[in-house]
């Protein structure tokens, strides 16, 4: 198992020099640049801005010595926040990005995997109708709809939670972006646990263990849902390091530091080193998580099996 | 027993696929209910903004944020203090004002001569229309002026700018579903040609391609569309072409996974054997094959791209004043809530219920299509 995580991550190397490789050519093949403002400045002192941040040199040259530095592990000054370093400001964003990520996602696991479980043990009653009902809802409605909305409701009209803001990890300032987060993920859950639990519930090894007079608690918990985590696993992989590296939508409304701006923003004022940097960072969650995600099934499932 | 023998089967009228399908959507409540719901939105999108008695960019400079209401506006007790405010910079004084009905008197002085221009004060106000002098007095230092008092609805309220919520939800509406018929239309010709040539020719071509593809894949998606904004600029109908040309991966893989299946089966096998060439195979054979779960993909693709839409409007990254969509709406009421909630809710509720709908109308035609996939 260990040789394997090893050459795993090992082989995820290819992946990540190709998307960074692309990621930096696409960016800077964009029109325009990190000095362009609405005054256009001095032609000197673009050249020395240029000539400071390493810009006129060649492209492949300010590649290599991109890689260079990302190798041990600087990923350069930020273009547009003077005076930080990517490192520096994704160092204060990711902690608060990932905070609100784990409990979003402990939350959508928690509440979504036990909606899917009753709807599943009850299907087609009510409280089935009411979890696809929920779920159908929390796929639909986009989270830019969701965050404004409970933003108006809890912290506008009935004034009992904070609009938005960041006063440390205050639970009263994440409750509402950890919901927003929360809500699609727990609507996927639900509907992954219910299909996957109904598929289970039916197979044999679950009659079996019904027909030894198991109890039904031990039935549902250790052998059914054991064979149900197995596509909710998978799906979360990927969603787990998209949750965790900040949603761009959440930070903006509630006005929360974390990096989910940075892609955006950075494109857009072309920080090319932030961009980069934000680009790294996802891609690393991306890999981390799908090798997780691989081992995990390896635990759950006998039958898959690395060496 | 002999051939004559034989009970003549009585002629059984077959029903093709697709026959079957619409009969088991038609069944399906949730999809013929999305699908009035669509209609009825295609119609707002497409005669909205030419009946609506408003247009999307007009600025009622009186009327900023006004909550929604069925009643008219100007409420009677603005009535005087506007018209008090429209006159102010006129030079006259305003002794009188006498509403009645739907009409404004008012009893004007001044210092000087009174200009008969002045009607323009009046009529430049969003509250009043047709100002007229009705009676002058004999030094001309006096005067009676009328004007009609302009009723205006706004039954979902107005923005920021005074424009009328209800005109600029139906111009987005128009905008919204335009993008998603363009990008889905695009990504439907790159997918289903590059899936089905992929999967037709198979072998080391097929391998090449598909790389293509998976390299496609791995990139960050909102990365590829912010760099499509950068490199287009700000123009959306290209920028949805692009979004389209990038939407197409996961239909091509669809095709090509159907063909590669298809070219296996005896049916093309036979085809082949008399002698077809393969462009009438991917025609006859290939193409009517692959087109339900085409079809399947693109009603879910068409609230995705609309949802893209949306989310880069919101950015600010999409459509760009005076034109609006759902997005920029929903952008603007969020920074608005506080003071004008209207201007949140609304657009929120357009975009939820197009979604819904368009949701549910992809999920019925894929029951209908592939009922083994319920």
């Amino acid at each position: 198992m260990l040789r394997y995580a090893v050459r795993r991550l090992l082989g995820a190397i290819p992946t990540l020099f190709v998307i960074i490789t692309l990621a930096f050519f696409l960016m800077r093949v964009a029109p325009g640049g990190p000095f362009d403002q609405e005054r256009t400045l001095e032609p000197t002192v673009m050249a020395n801005l240029n000539k400071a941040f390493h810009l006129d040199r060649p492209l492949y040259e300010q590649y290599a010595v991109y890689l260079g530095n990302l190798l041990r592990g600087d990923l350069g000054p930020s273009f547009v926040y003077r005076d930080f370093s990517v490192g520096e400001l994704l160092g204060a964003g990711l902690p608060i990005s990932m905070l609100l990520g784990a409990c979003a996602l402990l939350l959508a696991l928690l509440v979504g995997g036990t909606l899917g479980i009753i709807a599943a043990l009850k299907q087609n009653s009510t409280v089935d109708y009411l979890v696809i009902a929920v779920a159908t809802f929390g796929i639909t409605v986009p989270n830019f709809v969701v965050a404004p909305v409970l933003s108006l409701v809890f912290g506008v009209w009935l004034g009992i939670l904070p609009a938005g803001g960041w006063e440390g990890a205050h639970p009263a300032y994440m409750l509402l972006p950890v919901i927003t987060l929360a809500l699609p993920q727990i609507a996927i859950v639900a509907r992954l646990i219910r299909g996957a639990m109904l598929e289970a519930l039916r197979s044999d090894h679950v009659r079996t263990a019904r027909a030894y007079g198991l109890p039904a608690r031990l039935v549902v918990i250790v052998h059914s849902l054991r064979g149900a985590a197995l596509p909710v696993i998978s799906y979360l992989g990927p969603a787990a390091a998209a949750l965790l590296t900040g949603s761009v939508v959440v930070e903006t409304i509630f006005g929360i530091p974390g990096i989910g701006r940075y892609f955006v923003q950075g494109a857009l004022n072309r920080d090319y080193t932030l961009v980069m940097g934000t680009v790294v960072i996802v891609a690393v969650f991306v890999v981390l998580f799908n090798l997780a995600v691989d081992l995990l099934y390896a635990a759950i499932d006998p039958r898959v099996r690395y060496d | 027993m002999t051939d004559a023998a034989l009970p003549t089967a009585p002629a059984v009228a077959g029903r093709s696929l697709w026959a079957t399908a619409l009969r088991r959507l038609m069944r399906n409540r949730a999809a013929m209910v999305s699908l009035v719901v669509l209609a009825l939105y295609t119609l707002a999108g497409i005669v909205g903004p030419m009946v609506w008695p408003h247009d999307y960019a007009t600025v009622y400079s009186n009327y900023v944020k006004v909550p929604a209401s069925l009643t008219p506006y100007p409420r009677a007790n603005t009535i005087v203090p506007g018209a008090e405010r429209a006159l102010a910079r006129a030079r006259v004084e305003v002794d009188t004002v006498d509403v009645a009905g739907e009409t404004v008197t008012l009893g004007l002085t001044a210092s000087r001569e009174i200009d008969p221009r002045i009607t323009r004060y009046l009529d430049r106000s969003d509250l009043f229309s047709n100002a007229r002098i009705v009676e002058t007095g004999d030094d001309g230092r006096s005067a009676v002026m009328e004007a009609d008092i302009a009723r205006l609805t706004f039954v979902f309220g107005t923005d920021s700018n005074g424009r009328d919520l209800a005109a600029r939800i139906l111009v987005s509406i128009r905008i919204s579903l335009m993008i998603g018929a363009l990008a889905t239309g695009v990504a439907l010709i790159i997918g289903v040609l590059y899936g089905a040539t992929a999967g037709f020719l198979g072998g080391r071509i097929d391998g090449v391609m598909m790389r293509i593809v998976d390299v496609l894949y791995s990139l960050p998606f909102i990365f590829f569309v912010i760099l499509l904004v950068v490199f287009f600029g700000r123009n959306v109908v290209l920028m949805f072409i692009a979004v389209g040309a990038v939407e197409w991966l996961d239909m091509a893989r669809i095709v090509r996974g159907q063909t590669l299946s298809l070219r296996r089966r005896e049916f093309v096998r036979a085809a082949e054997g008399l002698g077809v060439g393969p462009a009438a195979i991917l025609r006859r054979h290939i193409i009517p094959n692959v087109l339900g779960p085409v079809i399947i993909f693109m009603t879910l693709l068409v609230p995705k791209v609309i949802l893209l839409e949306s989310f880069l409007s919101f950015l600010g990254l999409g459509v760009q004043e005076p034109l609006t969509s759902l997005g920029v709406l929903i952008s603007e009421g969020a920074r608005n809530m506080r003071n004008a909630p209207s201007m949140l809710i609304f657009p929120s509720l357009a975009l939820t219920i197009l979604l819904f709908a368009l949701n549910f109308l992809g999920d019925g035609l894929r029951d209908a299509l592939d009922p083994k996939d319920r």
